[in-house]
């Protein structure tokens, strides 16, 4: 499984990522409405390893929630044109029988959402929901899997999980509503796990004792994790690589170390830029990345960023042209940006670093 | 109109000088009542919001932040009178608002507004823009230099959008826009206070930033001054002049932006700000993190004395039984603890909060 | 929970009081006040054909000279506690719960009620179980498959049934499948359960099958939008994405959820439907409340409207009581707050 992937299937483009786990190749998500189509992912290909922990960072409409709900199979049939590949230890997702891909869900792979309120049951107690998710892939008796439920709560650092089982969402707290959450998700020791916008319900404190405990668990069940979510300081405090996705495309991926340190692309430089940092100097004025996110309908031609790009003129209309490619610039630090490695050291270094 | 703020507590606070008070808010409290049993006898109150006092300056930026629960969005309906107070006082440019009617307080509405959170619940999807903009103006039966319509345009100008846009509807809109229309809103009466309940918190970081950049020009060239509330403490950072710091109803901590940051004194600040994801994957293990256990207690049944000893590393038994006073440790920096942090390399506290200090 | 219980059934008994003063008000003080005097009332008792001694005698005996609220304390008394009419030759006892004497038959009413209740009670609970099933079957179904063929089919015959009064159904129906085909009794027949359970259905069957048609019309197509909007939850995306079967996600999550809200409708309409069934009971011919209420107003029977209007409402704020404690069986939040 260590082996590279990327020479596998005669597959002449270069994925992102080491290791053959998950595959994503080229996966397009296309949305027909009355409007048009929709396209929420365009042309997406990463790898993940176990024991990796990948970042997809993007805003609303970077088609960061669409991607991991394609790979868990979720869209409801005959909403989504879903192509390409997703190959989970070389079973390929995309085009299989429901039947098999739901057996895969919660067993291989698993997920836990935004708000844990919406998403648990108010009607069912937490322990029949994460008995449930157990007794579906495992033929054990009730009281079996009552005592694994007890036991996960117990891992996930609920205080008395023998009577919090019998009690119901409402009675938990937001924190332990997310705890109870990732029980449920991880009931059935699945080796995938998609987290997204886990924390961002959460008070801040709270929110640091997930991405702890998230990180404790990861290590402990040696899982692969990927983690969506609009905000770098969480990825920065859990991800080993850094995906970021703009329109349905990505736009950069590298280790979380890069990614922080020399990015590449000017839409990351624009997300380091717009937000406040508290680990830096307050800087007198924010700078902010111009213009709104694209229609995801009609997409810019070209590279979909041109249109709120500060370098754009710096390519004699290449960036409006045509679309550019994702390659490789440098061992594993992929880049979907026309700027010469030279423009983009010299903004780097002159323009963006010293104002961060 | 400028009246001299004769309260006790508006010459207590104003220790570290600055410009005139146009908020003066003394032991303000909400409680709402829980009903319980046969007869729906009062058996409790949620204390929302439990004796917080401060002032604000003209023409600055007050943020008051904490964790959901901690009251910070109650004291903002109170501030615009929204909700009623319980107990205390607010005095708005040195006259009292605390229980003025709701027909005495039109005209103040025209001084005191407040722009939203959630810039698609906030605005009416049957209106178009123009009337959205322009309904303040009717409401206050306001004549306008020109017509009302370009009046409005010259708002949307300002606020960044279009003047074209005065005849769409809102779903036309990107969240930061519609933030932008609910900004034009607030400004078209020209208020003196605007009180920003988490203005940019729904919005995408890219949008955040430039919705707190057009806050920031508004406030330079219109002289606002704003109470904002929000959880971020980067975007507060960047965004106010000073910070208070809340936890279930009470203020724990009250300084100046700079001083709140680098010496924070209120252990709870200190985790607070502890807790901040930051950007950066080489502070992954060199942080000395703090972290708080569990989540923060309901506001039905707070705990005794300082709220926090329940969660604190630093709790003896008197933070228990005895309520720290939120007593100025340095100037213009108050805070309620017994035992704060950041304290030994400052200089012995000239000021006490229970002394009356000369503005 | 036990003083939700409790009180609830406060708050029941007191509607209940409260529906006893409007009914009193609109049979007793409403006519006084349109110009009414107490002769005119009691000279329902005793027909036109009466002397003004004798109006005047009974007018007084039943009281119809105390004030308003002495009248209204004797009749509530009458129906906690019965009564006793004085009529000179003897005295009559009227047991509790008392709702008084026609003035047509000269029968007390609350028996005939009691006569005439099984009728309407197998009607409604009949109905009421046919309609709940084929509804919410329907609307689950449409759901599911919105925009299919079956939807479309579905909901036009939901419309149709919304739109299409009883009696006309009921009419057409009784025509076809009692006097053409003979498969079903003709109307007017009812066999007690008690009796014969075979008879009874079949005797109810028809008049089951057009009230359900009507009322499964509405629920189909409240239970398809509780379900589309559920379907939409996060809940059952969590519920998808524990590799839950699509029928349990459908049944255990989705339609436990929906249907919690029909539930509520469901308890009011059988209490509606158990104070009579006008419209059914009339096109059927069948004796029930609703029938007994009709032939009241035709015939001004007072007595009669009072006492079918009396028992209707007590009836509908029974199932309010048991709706509200329901709730708190199905929903946990309610329960455990």
């Amino acid at each position: 499984m260590t082996t590279s992937p990327t020479l596998e299937g005669g597959d002449p483009a270069v994925r992102p990522g080491i290791g053959g786990f998950l595959q994503v190749k080229d996966l397009r998500v296309h949305f027909p409405t009355d409007d048009g189509v929709v396209k929420s992912v365009d042309g997406l290909s990463f790898n993940l390893e176990l024991g990796e922990t990948l970042g997809i960072v993007g805003e609303s409409g970077s088609g960061k929630s669409v991607t991991s709900l394609s790979i868990m199979g979720l869209h409801p049939p005959g909403t989504a044109k879903i192509s390409g590949q997703v190959l989970l230890k070389g079973d390929n997702l995309i085009g299989a029988s429901r039947e098999h891909i739901r057996k895969l869900r919660g067993k291989n792979m698993a997920m836990i959402f935004q708000d844990p309120l919406s998403a648990m049951h108010p009607y069912y107690t937490v322990g029949h929901q994460i008995i449930e998710a157990y007794r579906v892939h495992n033929n054990v008796s009730k009281q079996v899997a009552r005592k694994h439920a007890i036991d996960m709560l117990g891992r996930v650092g609920i205080p008395q999980p023998g009577s919090r089982v019998d009690e119901y969402p409402h009675q938990f707290s937001g924190g332990m509503r997310q705890r109870a959450m990732i029980a449920m998700a991880l009931s059935c020791d699945p080796e995938l796990l998609i987290a997204d916008e886990p924390t961002t319900a959460l008070d801040v404190t709270v929110q640091a004792q997930i991405l702890d405990l998230i990180r404790d668990l990861q290590q402990e069940f040696n899982s692969a994790v990927i983690i969506i979510t609009h905000d770098l300081g969480v990825v920065a405090e859990l991800a080993d690589n850094i995906l970021v996705m703009y329109a349905g495309r990505a736009a950069e991926y590298a280790t979380a170390h890069e990614i922080f340190t020399a990015p590449q692309h000017p839409y990351t430089w624009g997300l380091l830029g717009s937000m406040p940092r508290l680990d830096r100097e307050r800087a007198e004025r924010l700078r902010p990345i111009p213009g709104t996110p694209p229609s995801l309908i009609n997409v810019p031609t070209g590279c979909p960023f041109h249109p709120r790009c500060v370098y754009a003129e710096l390519n004699g209309g290449a960036c409006e042209t045509d679309r550019p490619e994702f390659l490789e610039i440098s061992p594993r630090h992929f880049l979907a940006c026309h700027l010469s490695s030279q423009d983009r050291q010299r903004v780097w270094e002159n323009d963006i670093k010293p104002m961060l | 109109m400028t009246s001299a703020p004769t309260n006790a507590a508006s010459s207590q606070s104003n220790a570290s000088g600055g410009g005139e008070d146009i908020l003066v808010v003394t032991d303000l409290q909400k409680h709402f009542p829980i009903r319980r049993g046969l007869l729906q006898r009062k058996v409790g109150a949620v204390q929302a919001v439990d004796g917080m006092s401060f002032t604000v300056r003209k023409g600055e930026t007050l943020s008051l932040v904490g964790e959901s629960g901690c009251g910070k969005t109650t004291t903002g309906r109170m501030l615009t009178r929204l909700l009623e107070p319980t107990g205390g006082t607010i005095l708005f440019e040195g006259r009292d608002i605390t229980h003025i009617s709701m027909g005495k307080m039109r005209p103040l509405r025209r001084d005191v507004q407040m722009i939203f959170q959630d810039p698609y619940g906030s605005l009416n999807p049957r209106h178009t823009v123009g009337t959205i903009v322009g309904a303040p103006f009717r409401l206050q039966n306001v004549k306008t230099e020109h017509s009302t319509k370009k009046t409005v345009q010259e708002l949307l100008e300002l606020v960044g959008l279009s003047p074209e846009h005065y005849n769409r509807y809102p779903h036309e809109f990107s969240g930061g826009q519609r933030q932008r229309i609910g900004i034009a809103r607030a400004l078209a009466l020209k208020p003196k206070l605007i009180v920003a309940d988490e203005p940019v918190s729904a919005l995408d970081v890219s949008i955040q930033a430039q919705v707190i950049n057009l806050l920031e020009d508004l406030q330079d060239e219109l002289g606002l001054t704003y109470v904002t509330i929000a959880h971020d403490l980067s975007v507060v950072r960047h965004m106010s002049d000073r910070v208070a710091v809340m936890y279930l109803g009470k203020m724990v901590e009250i300084a100046d932006r700079t001083p709140l940051y680098e010496r924070p004194m209120h252990p709870y600040t200190v985790a607070l700000m502890s807790a901040v994801p930051i950007p950066d994957t080489g502070r992954r293990t060199k942080r000395d993190r703090i972290r708080l256990e569990g989540d923060v207690p309901s506001p039905i049944n707070p705990p005794s004395a300082c709220r926090f000893h329940t969660r604190c590393w630093k709790a003896k038994e008197i933070c228990s039984t005895i309520e720290p006073p939120l007593a100025e440790l340095a100037p213009g920096h108050r805070v309620a603890c017994h035992f704060p942090e950041n304290l030994i390399d400052l200089p012995v506290p000239a000021v006490r909060a229970d002394s009356p200090a000369a503005p | 929970m036990i003083t939700y219980i409790i009180r609830r059934l406060i708050a029941a008994v007191g509607l209940l009081v409260v529906v006893s003063i409007i009914t009193f008000s609109i049979f007793f003080v409403v006519p006084r006040i349109a110009g009414g005097t107490p002769e005119t009332l009691a000279t329902r008792y005793v027909g036109r054909a009466a002397t003004a001694e004798t109006v005047h005698l009974t007018a007084q005996k039943l009281g119809f000279y105390d004030p308003m609220t002495v009248q209204y304390a004797n009749w509530a008394k009458g129906i906690v506690m019965g009564e006793n009419y004085d009529y000179g030759a003897g005295v009559e006892r009227c047991p509790a719960p008392c709702l008084g004497y026609s003035f047509i038959t000269r029968q007390p009413v609350w028996p005939d009620l009691l006569d005439r209740a099984p009728v309407t009670a197998s009607l409604a609970v009949g109905a009421s179980i046919l309609w709940l099933v084929a509804g919410v079957a329907t609307g689950v179904l449409s759901a599911l498959r919105r925009g299919t063929i079956f939807d479309r089919a579905a909901m036009g015959l939901a419309l149709a049934g919304v739109s299409l009064p009883i009696f006309f159904t009921g009419l057409v129906s009784l025509a076809f499948f009692s006097y053409t085909l003979g498969w079903t009794a003709p109307g007017g027949q009812f066999v007690p359960l008690t009796e014969n359970p075979a008879q009874w259905a079949y005797s109810m069957i028809l008049p089951w099958i057009t009230l359900a048609f009507l009322f499964s019309a509405q629920y189909a197509r409240l239970t398809r939008a509780g379900m589309l909007e559920t379907m939409h939850e996060d809940y059952i995306r969590t519920a998808r994405a524990k590799g839950l079967r699509e029928r349990n996600v459908v049944i255990q999550h989705g339609l436990r959820a929906a249907l919690t809200p029909i539930l509520t409708i469901f308890g009011l309409d059988v209490g509606l439907l158990l104070g009579g069934a006008v419209l059914t009971e009339k096109t059927f011919s069948l004796n029930g409340l609703g029938k007994y209420a009709v032939d009241g107003i035709v015939s001004q029977d007072m007595p009669k409207i009072m006492g079918v209007t009396l028992l209707a409402a007590f009836f509908i704020v029974i199932a309010n009581l048991v709706v509200d404690l329901l709730y708190a069986v199905v929903d946990p939040r309610v329960r455990t707050q």
